[in-house]
């Protein structure tokens, strides 16, 4: 058995950080043969994440060296295992945050494999056969088909690549807490990739949204390209006060430290906010900005695959994609830098097939 | 009609103790309550809860008490006349009055029922200037006048002086564990901090089925949580080993402490989709780590008091469940020693002034 699969692994042209430099380049390695029950494809496009950015420098303390990032990958399946039913040669697919799980635990079977104490992240990860998992900026793919994502095919391609995890970390907490409710007035703070798909989320729910952002300068595109229908300079003390319990429920997706009960006091009565950033420091909150009109401040991370693939699909039905800004993979390191002082709208995404050629 | 006059006429006098400043030290006062208007009820006060907000409020540590006042929200007594107006009350029948005498009525949290989160101005008990100016006081006093809409039935099986801190303490704990469904059979709930309101929630906790744990500081409270309460697990929680054995074990948490604690090593104890509602207010900001609410889909509420109507089903259920706080009566007389007492939390579990036997109506 052995050798058959090593006679069928398959080398795979990638590009990789080496060390905390976090200085990207080209790289060789390979992924395991296909097995009978996953999904190979040829990536096209791969977006290009914070945490991508955080990973490659060791920033959270785990990173595997050498890593090949990326989480949010689309490509064409070339080859599917004997027991894969769901997935044929020539479709679109996607693959995510997670590449496996248990399987089992009361996490898993709720579908919320991210909540799996035995997880395994699409890369910078170790699987459970040991092997070092590594990401989409790379020109081939095998994951286990219960990781795999169907691709709505109306969707362009590139711009629908971040979904895989900007859209479904916001989407999930969305539906998870109710925040979706048309006619209610939904805040979102920060402007970057999760925000900016808070938003469109948002306004597809049905709801009046209110970008929060210290960039004034963010303001025309918020409305005029997102659809906000309000802004606030959330620097402006005037402008805060003036949308005090102004707001039923909040998406918060910075992730640098920033005063909580300045934006708690924008909410209503039973008003909820949910992070999605994951500041280093601790968060400080006054028990009074939560008591004094019933609020809570919630946390939740990407989504299970079950969600995602509901995410997708509505994004499919209402042609919901993220606003990119396509490179090939040589730019890497210069999107890197700039991802670093966020001078993207509001997503890289790497031309993976035009532009990483693989040696086959 | 010469309304003034002939409310000016049966005005009411009552004898009562007040606050005359910072110190808060509590002595004999006597002021008037105004006459029984249409929609009044008037009773007469037999017992008054000493709740934790009245030893804040005495010394001024929220910044806005009114001297001279006259604390106590926790309010018990007997009808002795209804207004005209009023249909659901009759003298003679026992009621209560809690933390509201009044509120706007009509803004979206009062038509909800959520009196306490009025947009207008919810008008406090004591310590507070009611619509018409007049300085609201409390129920260390002999006689209470109230607007029915704030005033509560109070099951009649129920022993009088151990109901009354179930207008602060009782509500305070159960209406946030109805509102974020704290209150599901089997599940595992989590009570932190065992005093007036922390002992509530243990017994609301097994009321509702649930497996229950108290953490506290103190481990001498051990036995008394599990024999007297109920309480099925007790954890010290200065103790980081049995902290963290507890992780992700609970369900939910009711956190009544107001002092100053790190909430992340409670937060870890938290199942996915966990709950951790605060009822105490400390002063200083508290801190958490974002992690601890995104790596398992927590959340941290807030609650505070509770609205009538879920006050008058809260009294309801526990008359229904025989279930009523553990207290140590106490004669006004003594009210500076247990004010004392109160600060270094030296009570089980609230004290309950009998007004009734100790506080003389000079009518």
């Amino acid at each position: 058995m052995a050798p058959a699969a090593a006679a069928t692994e398959v080398e795979v042209d990638a590009w990789a950080a080496r060390d905390t430099s976090g200085h990207l380049s080209p790289f060789t390695f390979s992924r395991r043969a296909t097995g009978p029950g996953d999904v190979k494809f040829k990536i096209l496009f791969c977006g290009v994440c914070h945490s991508d950015l955080h990973q490659i420098h060791n920033d959270w303390g785990n990173s595997i060296y050498p890593m090949v990032p990326g989480h949010e990958m689309v490509g064409e399946v070339t080859e599917v295992g004997s027991e894969v039913k769901a997935f044929k040669v020539g479709e679109i697919v996607g693959v995510g945050c997670l590449v496996n799980s248990c399987q089992t635990c009361d996490p898993c079977t709720q579908h919320l494999e991210q909540y799996c104490g035995k997880k395994v992240w699409t890369y910078t990860d170790k699987d459970y056969d040991g092997t070092i998992t590594q990401g989409g900026y790379s020109t081939i793919m095998v994951c286990r088909q219960e990781f795999v994502l169907k691709m709505p095919t109306n969707l362009p391609l590139d711009a629908a690549a971040p979904l895989l995890c900007a859209g479904i970390t916001v989407y999930s907490p969305m539906k998870h807490f109710q925040m979706d409710v048309a006619g209610k007035h939904f805040g979102v703070v920060g402007l970057g990739g999760l925000g900016h798909m808070a938003v469109k989320f948002g306004k597809a729910f049905g709801m009046t949204v209110t970008v929060f952002s210290t960039s004034p300068s963010k303001e025309k595109e918020a409305r005029e390209l997102l659809g906000a229908d309000r802004f606030i300079a959330s620097k402006d003390p005037e402008q805060m006060k003036a949308a005090a319990g102004s707001i039923d429920y909040i998406i918060d997706t910075v992730s640098a430290a920033h005063p909580l009960d300045l934006y708690l006091s924008t909410l209503k009565l039973d008003g909820k906010l949910v992070m999605v950033g994951i500041p280093e420091k601790p968060l400080s909150i006054h028990a009074f900005s939560l008591t004094s009109a019933r609020r809570y401040v919630g946390g939740s991370g990407i989504g299970g695959i079950k969600e995602t693939q509901e995410m997708l699909d509505f994004c499919g039905e209402h042609n919901i994609t993220c606003l990119i800004e396509k490179i090939p993979i040589s730019y890497i390191n210069t999107a890197m830098e700039r991802l670093g002082k966020s001078d993207v709208k509001y997503r890289f995404v790497i031309d993976i097939a035009n532009s990483l050629k693989s040696e086959d």
